[in-house]
């Protein structure tokens, strides 16, 4: 008899609040995917052809919530006033919006090394996007394991 | 809001490539979290970076709700003469912050 008032409550809080205590913990909004990371890349630079390499993407391998990633973006390149990186974009497969940030970079950066904190809705691999002065267009990866449930992220 | 934290070397020698971090508090409210009645938290973020060495631009950034609350930004630039680098945070209205170095190249 105890069980089934028990049972009965369980039940009943299924039905009530567990219920609604699910639902709230569902994303709010669509993440994006591997397809829209294509999309937003095609945007920013049209249908030009992206070949992977002379970028390095660093971020832990591990992150313990995705409100603040360390992330550091490295481009092989001389920083010549003929040979620079104009800009670099760093894109997410997963995010509810795919492009994370913009950096402009010019022949005075010297160097073509940013890094910055970025949010992540859950383990993916981020990829950076480096236009060189040329018009070409160099990309790199790297996947981080996101522990913290973060649809709620962001 | 607005409190700005620049690390930014004082002197340097010419065509030394210099490291900048720059960091600004603000939430970057990126628009998709809800509050305790459900109801969606407007977005409020800061969209742009700047930072110009004796008035020319060096760099430049555009932020979306996916850079980190207190946003901070670590680039680089070459060292070519003694002046100031100005540095300037947009928000999505048009409100911006700025703050100032000095730097002296031998």
């Amino acid at each position: 008899m105890t069980h089934k008032v028990e049972g009965w409550h369980r039940r009943q809080f299924l039905a009530g609040g567990g219920g609604a205590l699910l639902i709230s913990t569902l994303p709010t909004v669509s993440h994006a995917d591997e397809a829209d990371m294509i999309r937003a890349r095609t945007e920013l630079f049209g249908g030009r052809d992206v070949q992977e390499g002379r970028v390095t993407v660093t971020l832990p391998p591990i992150a313990e919530n995705g409100h603040s990633v360390p992330i550091t973006v490295d481009v092989d390149s001389p920083m010549t006033p003929n040979d620079y990186v104009k800009q670099i974009v760093i894109l997410s497969p997963r995010n509810p919006l795919p492009t994370i940030g913009q950096f402009y970079l010019t022949p005075r950066s010297g160097k073509a090394l940013v890094s910055t904190r970025i949010r992540m809705s859950g383990t993916q691999a981020i990829q950076a996007v480096a236009e060189m002065s040329d018009g070409s267009l160099w990309s790199g990866r790297m996947e981080t394991v996101v522990t913290l449930a973060a649809c709620v992220v962001l | 809001m607005a409190g700005i934290r620049l690390a930014v070397p004082k002197t340097a020698r010419q065509g030394e490539v210099l490291e900048i971090k720059a960091l600004i508090q603000h939430d970057m409210e990126s628009g998709f979290r809800r509050g305790s009645r459900g109801e969606v938290i407007p977005r409020d973020i800061i969209t742009r970076f700047e930072c110009t060495y004796n008035d020319e631009l060096v760099f430049a950034s555009d932020f979306h709700p996916a850079i980190a609350a207190n946003p901070i930004l670590t680039f680089h630039t070459v060292a070519t003469e003694s002046g100031e680098f100005v540095f300037t945070w947009t928000d999505q209205n048009g409100a911006a912050w700025s703050d100032r170095t000095s730097i002296e190249v031998v």
